[in-house]
């Protein structure tokens, strides 16, 4: 018990950081991902196949290897280095991005139809169709894919190890081949993404519950 | 940019790196049809309405959700050799926590798809006299599992993601091989074999994973 005492500190920070990139990476992932899905959903040329060939990638390769790419490969080829946060930042907000685009598209594709040709037979214009009738609804409807994304973002920072940053897992290992204590650190990991994914996962449901009220005709 | 550094891309690397993807991919091939056969089973034994069966399982899908699987991993990893006195190789550990993350998933898919057969076929089946064994065998199971391909192949994609895991805990998969191709690549003063080798690599899973995935939507359009 002395010896979490003594090491806590650390921990707190580890595990504030780890807070802090997931919730900006999964905020950056849930606008792009929005944006993307509208971008799709309205064929808009080059642009949407650029993007749907971005969520077929990165829905098909390992966030490990992104990290790698990123941290040691792309920028220091071209001669810029970016810092472990910053890293970690850009690559779960790719990734993230895609899983949502995903998420939304299928949110649009439950979209009545006829929601979508009364709001053009009453004039508005693609911007307002999307900011009146798509997004509203295909958010409601994909609360759920949403909500599975959060929380698959929010484990694979574990991952962000592979660039040895000073996240949570990084921190817990690296004080296990350090001084040992191999139980109270893995307890301490296992609380740590626990305590997130919990109470997260009750308000999950909670929060399903109060968007159908939401939902037209369902 | 007198210099691209393609010339880390000979045969040999090349070589090297697909005897690493063998690695990857048996691990994962095992961890793939471990978590087929039992995950069929365990969705089978959850569907039925016992505590003492439903609460075990549920605890069990509760934990593999909570915990990232690279925790799993770290976990499997230390605890293991503790436990039982014999030294496990890095394979076996991973092998052992990629199984036990898909089973309980592909429980949960086989539950899901079990269950929302329409009502009236279980009925029916125990109507004209089908035990339990034969209800399943002949009319909840066919058409369950057929529901269940597509998500089925959907989670083989990730497990095959996952097995990138692999090289954090040491063992000579396509991402170790890779690593060492760039370190030796460092000596020989090329900055930019990184961005070829972990470039090509990711290539490499795309090529593996996107198949797949695209054959599991393909096969929900049709249903």
């Amino acid at each position: 018990m002395s010896y979490l005492q003594e090491v806590y500190p650390l921990l707190q920070s580890a595990f504030w950081l780890t807070l802090k990139i997931s919730f900006w990476g999964i905020l950056n992932a849930f606008i792009l991902g929005m944006v993307m899905s509208i971008i799709i959903f309205y064929r808009i040329p080059i642009l949407s196949q650029i993007f749907n060939g971005f969520v077929a990638f990165f829905r098909n390769t390992p966030l490990l290897l992104h990290l790698f790419f990123l941290y040691f490969g792309f920028p220091r080829a071209f001669g810029i280095v970016m810092s472990f946060e910053t890293t970690a930042l850009i690559g779960l907000s790719l990734l993230g991005s895609a899983y949502m685009a995903e998420a939304f598209k299928s949110g649009i594709q439950r979209i009545a139809s006829s929601q979508l040709d009364s709001g053009k037979a009453i004039g508005l214009n693609p911007f307002q169709l999307a900011r009146y009738i798509i997004v509203p609804q295909a958010f409601t409807y994909s609360v759920p894919a949403i909500g599975a994304n959060c929380i698959f973002l929010f484990k694979e920072t574990s991952v962000f190890t592979a660039i040895a940053g000073t996240d949570i897992t990084t921190v817990v290992i690296n004080l296990i081949s350090n001084n040992g204590h191999t139980n109270e650190n893995l307890l301490f990991l296992v609380i740590a993404y626990a305590i997130v994914i919990i109470p997260f996962t009750i308000a999950l449901t909670f929060i399903e519950r109060r968007a159908r009220y939401a939902e037209f005709g369902a | 940019m007198q210099n691209l550094g393609l010339d880390i891309l000979d045969w040999i690397s090349i070589e090297r790196l697909l005897s690493g993807l063998y690695f990857t991919l048996e691990v994962a091939l095992i961890s793939i049809i471990m978590t087929l056969f039992w995950g069929t089973i365990f969705g089978i034994i959850r569907t039925s309405n016992r505590l003492l069966v439903r609460v075990p399982f549920r605890l069990y899908l509760e934990v593999v959700r909570i915990l990232p699987t690279l925790v799993l991993l770290y976990l499997l990893y230390y605890i293991l050799p503790a436990i039982i006195n014999i030294n496990i190789s890095g394979r076996v550990v991973g092998i052992l926590a990629f199984s036990f993350w898909g089973i309980a998933e592909m429980s949960d898919i086989v539950r899901g798809s079990i269950l929302s057969l329409p009502k009236h076929q279980r009925e029916s089946a125990l109507a004209i006299g089908l035990n339990q064994f034969q209800l399943f065998r002949y009319v909840l199971l066919p058409q369950a599992l057929k529901m269940a391909i597509p998500p089925a192949l959907n989670l083989s994609a990730r497990i095959i993601m996952t097995t990138s895991l692999l090289v954090l805990i040491g063992v000579q998969d396509i991402i170790k091989v890779g690593k060492e191709i760039i370190e030796y690549a460092a000596m020989m003063n090329n900055p930019m074999a990184p961005f070829w080798i972990y470039g090509l690599i990711l290539l490499i899973f795309f090529m593996i994973c996107y198949p797949l995935s695209k054959l599991a939507s393909r096969l929900t359009r049709k249903h």
